[in-house]
């Protein structure tokens, strides 16, 4: 019942004329702790078109954090297909789904995660070494740093940036190898008011000016309301779209 | 990530950490260090035995009692069968034949007392062993004669004893209680690491017989030293000594009741000594580097764990489990390889510090760094770091992502 959810217009339109960024279809997924098995994925769907703002709610344990990393490539589901980019990904080996993830999926965290010893540029350049790309990657780091207007701050290392400046880091170092899409795990969760709608600004400032997908996992509902479309999981399910 | 980056990257982490990554190399430190100063030290011992053997003379055999031991009614050697050898007929390879008797004895003079080596000899012994005097005159067929109570002093004994090494022609000692006159001082030899020369005295053979080192029988020797022609006849020499002392001992055939060796003979026993040595010594320098290398691998496990976000992160970014694998092997083996070429340095001091202690104490060893051992050194601690990098490394390089970023 997923086409029958009201979207954009456009959005609607776009997806209709490509393909999905991200179609995923009856994932599941199964833990093993100790001698109990925790069904984390039982039979999820989800469609995303490209260009897409959308934001993932759901209370602790209800699958949201397991649905970004089956999306984000950092994990298999355990059955269910799942097209990124038209590329299947359920069954690829560690090393091609690392090299999707370097392509294809750029990844903001609640706790920035920078390498603290490293300066913003560096930091920024991280994706585009293990993308194994010689030449221009400084200019193309340099480039990202000042879509998210830091500039001025490429040589700094983390523990001289505020949070914000920091996440902004976090945010150039997403975008800058062009990813299909963004994956921001609370991406305002360690910020203040202030900056942190500044940093929602600048998410859904990439989005409009440079097509990023975006996906939001998120559980504040002033953030999920700026998105175009909220999805609630419960107990590994699709519970509602709004 | 190309090669420069992981060595760059590998670098900055280490710095980032200095005093942990100092610790850590300082055990590969005095590993590589032990083992070049053992293998050094056991190389310079062995060239110093050496040297000292050849330092006797390539022309020299020695005649020792005692051969195989089922010779019934062994006879001890004699000044008589000396004088046989000296037959020029008999033995035409050999010019030079000097008996001696062998002990040590108390020196006292001016109150002043003294342990030391002491060798009775013959007139001959001067030019056989070329034993050159500072001052004074060697003994004399009639010092022999009359088992003159003369003596020669070494240089160390004549310090020992009057504070000085010249002057001292003249002047009396006495030796075991009996009163001696010095007639001459030996000239100063050095150390030589196998027997010291100058802490020695000598007096005529007769003397020595008489009345400071009494044999079972008159007459008998402790060793003949006998000079041949030249290096190539002292084979020849030596089957003219053996027959000579086969038919005046009457023994039977393969029963020799003597030994002759040569200074062949001699190298290669102190070479086969030495080498033994030197691999033990490497040995218990290698256990130290072996200790080095689990030190790196206990350090990298650490710095895994405490790099596991960081390590889930790179991955999310695209790192694969090489990228990984080769960031970790690159910080052990830089780690090792520092150790390595600063402990070659230590090794190399440590070598030169014990080069002048010899020294200092008269015993000449010059220990010897050789090539092979600083390429042994290097190879080994690398391949340490590599060896001892891997696991570690491995196990960073299988963390799942999603583990490894949500670790606190």
């Amino acid at each position: 019942m997923l086409e029958a959810v009201r979207r954009p217009l456009w959005v609607e339109v776009e997806a209709l004329v490509t393909k999905w960024v991200v179609d995923a279809s009856d994932l599941t997924k199964v833990y093993t702790m100790g001698e109990m098995e925790v069904h984390a994925l039982r039979g999820l769907s989800i469609k995303i078109a490209p260009g897409e703002v959308m934001s993932i709610m759901g209370p602790s344990g209800s699958g949201k954090s397991t649905l970004m990393n089956t999306l984000g490539c950092l994990d298999r589901p355990t059955a269910g297909k799942y097209l990124l980019d038209g590329e299947s990904v359920a069954s690829l080996g560690d090393d091609q789904l690392a090299d999707i993830r370097n392509r294809k999926v750029g990844f903001i965290f609640q706790t920035f995660n920078l390498l603290p010893r490293a300066t913003a540029l560096t930091n920024v350049e991280l994706p585009l070494r293990y993308a194994g790309e010689p030449g221009n990657r400084r200019e193309r780091a340099l480039e990202a740093l000042e879509a998210v207007g830091l500039a001025d701050r490429v040589d700094h290392r983390p523990n001289e940036l505020s949070g914000g400046q920091q996440q902004r880091v976090a945010i150039a170092r997403a975008i800058v190898n062009n990813p299909s899409i963004v994956m921001a795990d609370e991406p305002t969760g360690n910020l203040d008011s202030k900056s942190g709608k500044e940093i929602m600004k600048l998410l859904l400032g990439m989005n409009k000016e440079r097509g990023v997908t975006l996906i939001i996992v998120t559980h504040d509902l002033a953030i999920a309301k700026q998105t175009n479309r909220i999805v609630h999981i419960l107990d590994g399910k699709v519970e509602k779209e709004s | 990530m190309n090669y420069l980056n992981s060595f760059l990257a590998a670098l900055e982490s280490l710095t980032s950490n200095k005093l942990r990554s100092a610790l850590t190399v300082l055990g590969i430190v005095i590993g590589v260090g032990a083992v070049i100063a053992m293998l050094a030290i056991g190389a310079g011992a062995q060239n110093s035995i050496t040297g000292s053997i050849e330092g006797i003379g390539t022309n020299l055999l020695f005649v020792v009692s005692g051969g195989s031991e089922d010779v019934r009614n062994p006879k001890p050697l004699t000044r008589a069968d000396a004088v046989a050898l000296s037959d020029g007929f008999q033995a035409p390879s050999v010019i030079g034949v000097a008996p001696l008797l062998q002990g040590s004895v108390e020196v006292t003079a001016q109150g002043e007392s003294t342990t030391t080596a002491i060798n009775g000899v013959t007139p001959d012994y001067s030019w056989v062993r070329n034993a050159t005097l500072a001052e004074g005159e060697f003994i004399n067929e009639a010092h022999l004669l009359g088992r003159s109570a003369v003596v020669l002093l070494g240089t160390q004994v004549a310090e020992n004893l009057f504070g000085r090494k010249d002057g001292l022609v003249g002047e009396s000692v006495r030796i075991e209680g009996q009163p001696f006159k010095v007639i001459g001082i030996l000239e100063e030899k050095g150390g030589t690491g196998f027997t010291d020369e100058d802490d020695r005295i000598i007096v005529p053979i007769t003397t020595a017989q008489a009345r400071l080192l009494r044999r079972s029988t008159p007459d008998r020797v402790d060793l003949i030293l006998v000079q041949a022609i030249s290096a190539e006849d002292v084979p020849q020499a030596g089957q003219e000594v053996a027959d000579i002392l086969r038919s005046r001992h009457r023994t039977g055939i393969g029963e020799d009741d003597f030994t002759v060796f040569n200074q062949q003979d001699f190298l290669e026993t102190a070479s086969a000594i030495t080498g033994v040595l030197t691999i033990f010594l490497g040995g218990i320098a290698a256990i130290s580097l072996l200790v080095g290398g689990i030190g790196i691998m206990n350090i990298m496990l650490v710095s895994v764990i405490e790099r596991t976000r960081e390590i889930g992160l790179r991955k999310a970014l695209g790192a694969r489990k090489r990228d990984i694998l080769i960031q970790f092997l690159a910080e052990s083996s830089l780690l090792s390889l520092t150790g390595g070429i600063l402990g070659i340095l230590l090794g190399w001091t440590i070598s030169a510090i014990v080069g002048q202690i010899a020294a200092a104490s008269d015993t000449a060893i010059n220990p010897v760094i050789g090539l092979d051992a600083v390429l042994l050194a290097t190879l080994f601690s690398t391949a340490v770091g590599l060896f001892f990098g891997l696991y570690p490394a491995n196990r960073a390089a299988s963390l799942e992502p999603v583990e490894a970023l949500r670790y606190e």
